[in-house]
């Protein structure tokens, strides 16, 4: 069904295609699709133009009498059976290969949390929100999550797989596309469900490479360093205005002082800030009860602790 | 006895007064008007949800409640619209009024019993209300753990609500068949039963055994929840993917406990309204109970991602492709019906055809979800909400409204605004399409459900949605006032306005207390339109 995806894949609504699914996923839906009007056409059409039709024309219309017709009925059972049949057997061929990754592909671990995604290369170098992988390799994600259940989809790629606390999913693709492709959680996770976002980057063989021995703080500032862990840790609970976003706006955060659900007061210093990312929930200020933060103990390294804190001083 | 002593101007209405009267009545219409008050109470309520929903979605970011609001909005249109609306709306509601009258009997073969489901109902729903204002739920209306088991504790009162009113549509299934069973007037066969009554013995079946499931599913999660057992969250030893399981074998078939009954309705508006006999009757009525004995088998296919093994996905994606087969018999069916027909676009009619046009759609994508490949780019995107509402609004509601405008003269004894209610219907047909097609290319580009913020791609496409929706919501309000105003000063109503054959066209309008003066004996087909 080449012809299908070749003439139409482009004006079926689908993202664009960015992986070694996606063209084959594009033809079964362009078959689907096509397959899909024609019945509407058949049904719909047809109920309509008997109801123009047979319009009822006086109050004594008298009306033919016809129970059944075999011939009719066991053609369109077995013609719809035979088109499922198909479908069905086209959609095992590729959920087939999904679920197959190659023995040579690049292994990543992915974790997910409470909203966002950490992926851990085997080199050591760790990420968040946003990851980088090679064109034309095939890449195997090893899921887990820290938490609740989430959902790994990336539309332009066509894959997607939930991610279970305390046991490994996978998936594998192979990117087509350099560029940078929008990664979704779709398993409902809370609050900050919508702003799980991230994003994976897909880049040449060599820059990969040079990408994966880079120190990623190299020649950053410690306030940089902070506003990157901003960007990719922070951002889906935490505005830079002073607005309450699911937590509190860092603006004008640092120095303010705070009044707590337990009634105590406190100011937001630095052994505060660095408390809220460590144990987020020992003092709640007033406003914010129902809002669950998760820790960042063992996430994040004293250097990025240090530069979060420093960031958040910078945004008065 | 002679018809000249029997006074015709008593009815079931007016038989007894009071509010006492009706709040222990057992005559099974005046239940189903108690349903129908309580059905159509939480529909508005599960509608204002909807509305506020698709107004805070018509802009990305916050439009009107934040994140936390958005979710117990989401959670509770689900769950009163799933548990309350849908699941009740018709078996509850025109099921009892009608499903005695359509066999010829009395009452319902347990008229106590009958009244309890009412109670299990009001007792349950009262229990989920009371969490909105106990903290809320934002579970979803799937409860899926271990999200549901470490959120705020308002969730158990919801899931304790759906465990009450799950009894009453046990109770309310059990009744329906016994009265199936035993109840049909001399001469009815099965093979005389009305397609209706079909649809609702398919889905009482289903009723009494998959609710069960439900039942012990949330008391595990509520015990999780209390208790710290581990059934379902991994700290505690549990398998969060178990509960997946457990909650599709019974929320899958409940789909069809909501579609069952709605295309019996659709099968007595065709036939009625084309004045003649319906194509396949065996067809159909086999359909239905095959539909109901699939049912039970195709769970899976809500996980083809969960991390489910990959040959139970195959079996399920199979199994599910096998319930297309009868589902599409049924259109195919009601199609070859209107053929040669003499057509009258009364507006049950119009409902009837609306349904053709939505279900279709419904059915189509369905195939499209349960194959596997397409379902993994496709699973929890804005295409499988588009999809189910096209099943569960376009299919089950269009057949409620069409079976609300068909049989009102029956209840009620009086005739509605006919131009009020196909303006009510062009409203809600457009709107609706208008609300929801623009979804499947909002779930086809990408746009996970149950999502309170969207990129600012997916904004226009929302627009058009959100405005969608509130003329749905115009629509009913019309449809409200069709109602309201044709119970108050409506005509007269004739027994049979439409010159429908089934047996409650032959009692009078509104029936008796005990629905017929003489026991009406049964001597061939349902739809003998000669």
């Amino acid at each position: 069904m080449f012809w299908l995806n070749n003439a139409h894949a482009g004006n079926t609504f689908m993202p664009p295609q960015a992986s070694n699914f996606a063209e084959s996923v594009d033809s079964l839906y362009g078959f689907l699709w096509y397959a899909s009007l024609i019945s509407c056409i058949l049904v719909i059409g047809g109920f309509v133009y008997f109801a123009i039709k047979y319009k009822r024309k006086t109050e004594n219309d008298q009306t033919a009498y016809i129970a059944h017709n075999t011939t009719l009925e066991f053609l369109w059972s077995f013609i719809p059976f035979v088109v499922f049949l198909v479908v069905f057997a086209w959609g095992w061929k590729i959920f087939y290969d999904m679920k197959r990754a190659p023995e040579n592909a690049l292994e990543i671990h992915v974790v997910g949390q409470k909203w966002n995604w950490d992926f851990l290369y085997k080199s050591g170098k760790k990420q968040t929100s946003e990851f980088t992988v090679p064109v034309n390799t095939p890449i195997k994600l090893i899921m887990s999550s820290r938490d609740v259940l989430h959902s790994f989809y990336v539309p332009a790629f066509r894959i997607k797989q939930d991610v279970i606390p305390g046991r490994y999913t996978s998936l594998w693709f192979t990117a087509t596309k350099e560029g940078r492709f929008n990664v979704f959680c779709t398993e409902y996770c809370g609050t900050g469900h919508s702003s799980m976002l991230a994003h994976v980057n897909v880049v040449s063989m060599s820059e990969y490479e040079e990408w994966l021995a880079n120190d990623p703080y190299k020649g950053l500032s410690m306030v940089e360093v902070g506003q990157k862990i901003y960007q990719s840790r922070c951002i889906a609970c935490h505005n830079l205005t002073a607005e309450k976003k699911i937590g509190p706006g860092f603006k004008g955060l640092f120095a303010s002082n705070k009044t707590f659900t337990d009634g105590t007061t406190g100011v937001a210093n630095e052994a505060y800030i660095r408390e809220s990312i460590l144990m987020p929930n020992a003092k709640k200020s007033v406003g914010y009860e129902n809002a669950v933060m998760t820790s960042f103990q063992g996430q994040l390294s004293e250097d990025e602790i240090a530069g979060t804190v420093e960031f958040i001083k910078t945004l008065k | 006895m002679s018809s000249a002593v029997i006074d015709k101007s008593k009815n079931y209405i007016n038989h007894e007064k009071g509010l006492w009267s009706w709040l222990t009545t057992l005559d099974h219409k005046r239940i189903g008007i108690l349903y129908m008050i309580t059905v159509m109470a939480f529909f508005l309520i599960g509608g204002i949800f909807a509305m506020l929903i698709r107004t805070e979605l018509f802009t990305a970011g916050k439009t009107i409640v934040d994140a936390a609001q958005y979710n117990q909005l989401m959670t509770f249109h689900g769950a009163i619209m799933v548990f309350m609306v849908i699941i009740p709306g018709i078996p509850a509601f025109l099921g009892n009024f009608f499903l005695p009258l359509q066999l010829g009997a009395k009452d319902v073969a347990f008229p106590r019993v009958n009244l309890m489901s009412w109670y299990c109902l009001i007792v349950g729903a009262a229990i989920s209300f009371f969490s909105l204002f106990y903290h809320g739920a934002d579970t979803g209306w799937t409860f899926y753990t271990p999200y549901s088991i470490k959120t705020d504790n308002g969730t158990i009162l919801l899931v304790l609500g759906a465990f009450v009113m799950g009894f009453s549509s046990i109770l309310t299934g059990l009744n329906f068949i016994a009265t199936t069973h035993r109840l049909r007037a001399p001469g009815m066969g099965f093979f005389e039963m009305p397609l209706f009554v079909w649809g609702l013995y398919s889905t009482a079946i289903i009723q009494v055994i998959a609710t069960p499931v439900l039942a012990i599913t949330l008391l595990l999660l509520a015990a999780e929840k209390t208790m710290g057992i581990g059934f379902f969250d991994p700290a505690l030893g549990g398998d969060p993917v178990l509960f997946q399981h457990f909650f599709w074998f019974y929320s899958h078939p409940a789909v069809y406990i909501m579609i069952l009954p709605a295309m019996g309705i659709i099968s007595e508006l065709i036939t009625t309204y084309s004045r003649k006999v319906i194509f396949g009757y065996k067809a159909i009525a086999f359909s239905s109970v095959g539909i109901a004995a699939v049912s039970f088998f195709v769970w899976g296919h809500h996980m083809f991602v969960s991390g489910q093994s990959e040959v139970a996905g195959v079996i399920f994606s199979f199994l599910t492709m096998l319930v297309g087969v009868p589902t599409a018999i049924k259109t195919f069916n009601w199609v070859a019906t209107m053929y040669k027909g003499s057509i009258q676009f009364q507006s049950p009619m119009l409902y009837a055809m609306g349904f053709l046009f939505l279900f279709t759609i419904g059915g189509v994508t369905g195939v499209m979800l349960a194959t596997m490949a397409a379902d993994v780019h496709f699973h929890d995107t804005y295409f499988v909400v588009a999809h189910f509402h096209y099943v569960m609004v376009g299919g089950t509601l269009m057949a409620i409204m069409g079976g609300i405008y068909h049989w009102f003269p029956k209840m009620f004894g009086k005739m509605y605004s006919e131009l009020g209610a196909q303006l009510s219907f062009a409203f809600i047909f457009v709107g609706f399409n208008v609300t929801f097609f623009p979804q499947f290319i909002l779930g086809a580009q990408g746009m996970p459900r149950r999502y309170f913020d969207y990129l600012p791609a997916f904004e226009p496409l929302n627009q058009i949605s959100s405005v969608g929706s509130w003329t749905i919501g115009v629509g009913f309000l019309i449809g409200l006032w069709v109602i309201i105003h044709g119970l108050l000063r409506g005509e007269k109503a004739p027994d049979n306005p439409w010159g429908a054959k089934t047996l409650e066209w032959q009692t009078t309008s509104p029936p008796p207390h005990e629905n017929f003066y003489d026991q009406p004996k049964v001597t061939g087909g349902p739809y003998e339109y000669r």
